[in-house]
């Protein structure tokens, strides 16, 4: 799938990987425990109101901090459907296209979208389209080796297809 | 004509096994060791099964470590240590440390003479970057980045632009360390001004710097935002890893016609401590600057600094000195090594005579995992390296980041301080 409509939760720059999910919670990796406790120091209760296939929209730096894979695996289980922000953070960038948690890169488009609004992304046409406000955004397309490993849908699916293990 | 080569494009060249790279190049390149711990190694192994691996690539080159919630802090705790101990067991791993011969992972490998210059590393924990200081290529990355190279050897990367910090003079304030430098780096360029590039650092100022000062400054290179963070070598370099690195290793240097994306200077004679405000290691201001700041809780220890030299600077401080009433002074030694030399050296002793506590090796209260969590509204100074929102504990409560020295003087005084105030 390559086209996400959702609605929009705003968030700001510099969101770490220890408000995504703090490490009190990481004595637990399973993806039930971890949504529980997703970005519950940003936005109070979060679990409780978001709606699956919402759509994550945040300033730069999105995902600073730590390597942990909990904070995209805890978005995606959370229902999350795609991440837009202005920057990543190097390691979030990887883990999120390692485990299939779309991302979008788009500067401009952050500043014109707020909470509430809806929004439509084309992750293969680089294109946003905030269908409340009426404005379109062009994104960031990914380099065809990044696009190999999400038509894959993750990492291993594409390490899988390339390596035969024996033992 | 072949185009000159930054360390670090030398080294993923070399590993890619091409002649030449250029950054902006994806490679796919040959691991030397693939790290992971209590926290990152159990997705790491569900993955690696979901692979359909049986095998890890090679069994002295897959290391995981217990170190971030262990002496286990709680049941669920217990199982993830239980699955990469079980898993080391399995896979009959070379480089697997039990509680009693663990530290904290980015002490430990450098010690253990596991890291190498010229290597390159990847580590499911984003303080992998600590073994820039050797020479060597060494990045964070996610369990399944270190799945799919427990299994396969290899790594894909996107060779990184370089940013050139040459470091000038000598400080001239004697409480100056790498963990300064850094800091003052970062509060210059942001958290996010080296971000996807590699921080290189060289001049005669780093020849000043202590290796043990070095780690600090390539360990926070992630806090730049940075993919790695690399140093020149010399003769301290050499001295460090000459008997303790068994295998064979290359120091690489820069060509004179590199290409890099920015020069920064920083000059270390006019440096003064630094202490990092909540809630990012930006945030930072000369020690003249902070103003009253009283703290509740001060931490010496982690993978910035928990190494011989910040232990010894902390005694240096508390030595005959009392804590100030109702303040937890926590030291961690980064590794046993470490705690063994301080038992040695007495200044376990002076911790203890101070009022502090002294612990075995463990990230414990780094990453608010326990050893000192911090309740609602409470201040802490700690040498470690990040000061997020709740990173120590309570979503409402601070975390300040300074050197050992900073963090020793504040300790007695209560607030913080420099240790000139200290009398
Ligand atoms: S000491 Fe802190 S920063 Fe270092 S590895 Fe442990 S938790 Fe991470």
């Amino acid at each position: 799938m390559t086209k996400y409509i959702g609605k929009v939760w705003r968030v700001g720059d510099d969101i770490d990987t220890d408000l995504i999910i703090a490490a009190r919670y990481l004595n637990d990796a399973s993806e039930e425990f971890l949504k529980m406790h997703c970005l519950e120091d940003v936005i109070p209760d979060f679990i409780g109101k978001i709606q699956k296939g919402d759509i994550l929209v945040a300033g730069k730096n999105f995902g600073c901090g730590s390597s942990r894979e909990h904070a995209p695996v805890a978005i995606k289980a959370a229902g999350i459907s795609c991440v837009i922000a202005q920057s990543f953070a190097r390691i979030f960038y990887r883990n999120a296209i390692n485990i299939g948690l779309p991302i979008v890169t788009a500067s401009e488009a952050v500043w014109g979208i707020s909470t509430g609004d809806n929004v439509e992304v084309d992750v293969n046409q680089g294109y946003i389209y905030n269908v409340t406000t009426g404005e379109e955004y062009e994104t960031e397309t990914f380099p065809p080796f990044i696009q190999e490993i999400i038509k894959a849908g993750n990492l291993l699916n594409y390490v899988k297809g390339r390596v035969k293990f024996n033992d | 004509m072949i185009m000159g080569m930054t360390i670090t494009e030398k080294i993923l060249a070399a590993h890619a096994g091409v002649e030449t790279v250029q950054a902006g190049d994806l490679i796919n390149a040959k691991v030397d060791i693939v790290l992971s711990n209590d926290i990152t190694g159990p997705p790491a192994i569900n993955e690696f099964r979901k692979l359909g691996a049986i095998k890890v690539f090679d069994k002295e080159r897959v290391v995981m470590i217990p170190d971030h919630f262990s002496p286990a802090k709680d049941i669920k705790s217990a199982e993830q240590c239980k699955a990469i101990r079980d898993f080391a067991k399995e896979q009959d791993l070379t480089h697997y440390y039990e509680v009693g011969q663990m530290g904290i992972e980015h002490c430990l490998l450098p010690e253990m003479g596991i890291v190498g210059p010229g290597d390159l590393v990847i580590g499911a924990d984003s303080h992998t970057v600590t073994y820039g200081a050797l020479g060597a290529f060494s990045t964070g990355v996610g369990s399944t980045d270190a799945a799919a190279a427990m299994a396969t050897g290899e790594v894909w990367l996107r060779v990184p632009e370089t940013i050139k910090v040459i470091l000038k003079g000598k400080p001239k304030n004697p409480w100056v360390v790498g963990k300064d430098v850094i800091l003052a780096l970062i509060g210059k360029i942001g958290v996010d001004g080296a971000r996807y590039q590699a921080l290189e650092f060289t001049g005669e100022g780093l020849e000043q710097l202590s290796m043990d000062s070095r780690f600090s400054i390539a360990n926070m290179a992630i806090e730049a935002g940075a993919k790695n963070g690399i140093m020149a070598f010399d003769e301290k370099t050499r001295d460090y890893v000459k008997g303790r690195v068994k295998k064979p290793y290359i120091f690489y240097q820069s060509d004179p016609d590199a290409k890099y994306a920015e020069v920064i200077e920083m000059d270390l004679s006019t440096l003064k401590p630094q202490v990092a405000f909540p809630h990012i290691p930006s945030n930072t201001r000369d020690i003249d600057n902070v103003g009253d700041v009283a703290i509740d809780q001060v931490v010496i220890g982690s993978c910035t600094n928990g190494r011989m030299e910040d232990m010894r600077t902390a005694a240096k401080v508390l030595k005959g000195k009392k804590v100030h009433p109702y303040l937890r002074l926590i030291v961690i030694p980064g590794t046993q090594a470490i705690y063994q030399e301080c038992i040695k050296e007495g200044i376990v002793d002076i911790i203890i005579n101070a009022g502090g506590v002294f612990s075995t090796p463990t990230c414990g209260p780094c990453l608010g995992g326990y050893m000192g969590i911090l309740a609602k509204g409470e201040r802490a100074v700690s040498t470690t390296n990040r000061n997020f929102v709740g990173r120590m504990g309570d979503p409402e409560s601070e975390v300040y980041l300074a050197s050992p020295a900073i963090a020793a003087a504040t300790a007695i005084q209560g607030k913080i301080s420099s240790p000139e105030e200290v009398r």
